[in-house]
């Protein structure tokens, strides 16, 4: 048939860039070099229980976590002020959100880090006005503070989407049966839009949990995130079999927690699904 | 009906101007308790806008609506004692059958046992026993329609508004749901406002119909008097089919039209004032012998109870509704009865 030729380029496409690099790290990931040669084993997979190890990974599912909910508790709100109907220039408004991310990334945090410093912008004028200096750079807060605002548009554009979305009538008519506005968020805009609160929980659990920029910059030259450990074993010890191990069980518990996402959504399908 | 009624939504010179366009002029209305009113016109002629007005959704630029005498202008939605039943149903897709009828009567916090039963006297009330576990979105659109309907009537509103409600209903459930709306509101005695375009919808159903265009009410009244006495060549032009015709009053009983003069039963104009002359179709009768206005006949339809005529005759063409046909090309007389020739004055055309 004439339309299997088209799926050659994609089929080759997925090939090359996907399943061959996710092949790669899979045979890395589950061998271990010896004087014998390459051996199957997971042995990989016993070193990453040692609790050094998984002190960074648990550290870096909390960071990840803290920096969610703090972006869901931020953007919730933002995420309905400019899905506000009566919204005047709401374009204008969606495109300043937007135009912080058209900017590199590095870029970006490095900024912050020039605001951070001991004698950097924020602590300059806190000396002007009397205040004691904060000593944030370095610590887990700075590299909270970097994936919020980094991952932030990720949390507010998805969740925006669904509520700009939501048909003005059934506002209405739950008005119209006796909901006032307390109620009416609670029981149509809340829950109508809980799709967009969860594909923003991915989007922004996902990069903030396999970060190591935002950490290394922000959080010293020290590797704290798990992300920083892969990067360490690949660039500078050179445990390339290591560092596959690392990347696998990550991927295992975004696969996981996706998962379990996705299984909430199934719950509330048909209503919900649709979204 | 001897039942004394008493007005329960009263518009005083409610005027809504959106952006300086003016979409309601004006209007007053009075709905009796219990009563069945339809607000009739065509598209854009201030109807749904007058029913959001009662509701609460939208605030009349001037005037007043008073219920039971209470002016409810700053009164939200959420307290009037008025439900809706919107144009596309606005039902809740995230919540099933039960929970969307059962919506209102949380809200105020009701025992669950009590919802419960009000849940299930209502759903039999529109034929959807069983269906409380449904998912909204896998309903016929009838069946939409019936539980956007249960959702509002199961709160116990004193006024029911209905924005178009069949609007999206194939013909066959369409006839059968006026007829289930309004055993309904005789069922359980409550008001009822409808809004509607379809003409023969609002006679079948309403007790009084009010006819809007243009932000303006043009008559209000049964149906029997809106369809036998229009008020004016609009009313007359939207409410059923009919030949409107320029014509001149002579004087008191007497008008030229169609170049001929006809006795009639209206008074109360000037000599010689130009009029709109208004017959309706089956009141014309067509005969080969007798008859005044002579005519060719042009085209026939058949209608199913009748035949839809057009005679051609000078320079007008005559809709003739009759239950015999009489072939294309037959040379006929057209006659009308005095009291079937309606006059009334020019409208002021734009």
């Amino acid at each position: 048939m004439k339309k299997n030729l088209f799926v050659y380029p994609y089929a080759f496409w997925l090939t090359v860039f996907i399943v061959v690099p996710l092949l790669l790290v899979m045979y890395y990931g589950l061998t271990v070099k010896t004087s014998a040669g390459v051996v199957l084993s997971l042995e990989n997979f016993n070193r990453f229980l040692e609790p050094v190890y998984l002190k960074v990974m648990a550290r870096s599912i909390l960071l990840a976590l803290v920096s969610t909910v703090i972006c869901l508790i931020v953007g919730y709100p933002m995420a309905m002020i400019l899905a506000d109907r009566n919204l005047k220039n709401r374009n204008i408004l969606v495109l300043l959100f937007v135009i912080p991310m058209w900017m590199n990334f590095l870029l970006r945090t490095y900024a912050w880090m020039t605001l951070l410093e001991n004698h950097g912008i924020i602590n300059t004028i806190l000396a002007l006005i009397g205040l004691p200096p904060l000593k944030i750079l370095y610590t887990d807060t700075a590299v909270v503070l970097g994936m919020v605002y980094n991952f932030l548009p990720f949390m507010v554009l998805p969740i925006y989407s669904v509520l700009a979305r939501i048909d003005r009538s059934i506002i209405e008519a739950a008005q119209d049966l006796g909901a006032n506005s307390f109620a009416v968020f609670r029981k149509i805009t809340l829950p109508v839009s809980f799709p967009g609160v969860l594909s923003g929980i991915t989007m922004v659990f996902m990069p903030a949990v396999t970060t190591f920029v935002i950490s290394r910059l922000l959080g010293g030259g020290q590797y704290t995130l798990v992300g920083n450990l892969i990067e360490q074993q690949f660039l500078y010890v050179g445990d390339w079999n290591f560092g596959s191990t690392l990347s696998l069980i990550l991927m295992l518990i975004i696969l996981l927690s996706m998962g379990i996402m996705s299984r909430y959504e199934k719950e509330n399908e048909g209503s919900l699904g649709l979204w | 009906m001897a039942v004394i009624q008493q007005n329960i939504v009263e518009l005083v010179n409610v005027t809504k101007e959106y952006n300086g366009q003016t979409a309601l002029k004006s209007v007053n209305l009075t709905v009796m308790e219990n009563e069945f009113l339809t607000l009739l016109g065509p598209s854009g002629c201030g109807k749904t806008t007058t029913l959001r007005i009662i509701g609460g959704f939208e605030h009349p630029t001037s005037g007043k609506v008073l219920f039971r005498g209470v002016d409810i202008n700053s009164t939200p939605p959420y307290k009037r004692k008025v439900n809706t039943v919107f144009q596309k149903y606005a039902l809740f897709r995230h919540l099933n059958v039960y929970e969307n009828v059962a919506f209102g009567l949380r809200i105020k916090k009701i025992e669950k046992d009590v919802i419960q039963k009000k849940v299930h006297e209502i759903l039999s009330l529109v034929n959807l026993d069983g269906y409380e576990k449904r998912d909204v979105d896998f309903l016929s659109g009838g069946q939409q329609q019936r539980v956007a309907i249960a959702r509002a009537l199961v709160n116990e509103p004193e006024v029911l508004l209905l924005d178009e409600p069949l609007g999206a209903l194939d013909l066959k459930l369409r006839k059968e749901m006026q007829i289930e709306l309004k055993n309904i509101q005789q069922r359980l005695g409550i008001t009822f406002i409808y809004v509607t375009h379809d003409q023969e919808e609002a006679l079948t159903m309403s007790d009084t119909v009010a006819v809007m265009q243009d932000g303006v009410i043009q008559q209000t009244g049964s149906p029997v008097e809106i369809y036998n006495e229009p008020k004016n060549a609009f009313v007359a032009d939207f409410i059923g089919e009919s030949n409107i015709i320029d014509g001149i009053m002579q004087r008191d009983y007497l008008v030229d039209f169609a170049g001929y003069t006809f006795e009639c039963i209206d008074t109360g104009f000037k000599e010689n004032e130009p009029v709109d002359v208004v017959i309706r179709p089956e009141d014309l009768k067509m005969d080969r012998q007798y008859g005044v206005i002579s005519g060719v006949v042009g085209s026939v339809i058949f209608k199913g109870v009748h035949y839809e005529t057009i005679v051609f005759s000078r320079d007008i063409n005559w809709m003739v509704h009759s239950t015999k046909a009489e072939p294309i090309g037959t040379e006929v007389l057209l006659s009308v009865a005095p009291d079937d020739i309606q006059i009334m004055k020019k409208l002021a055309r734009k």
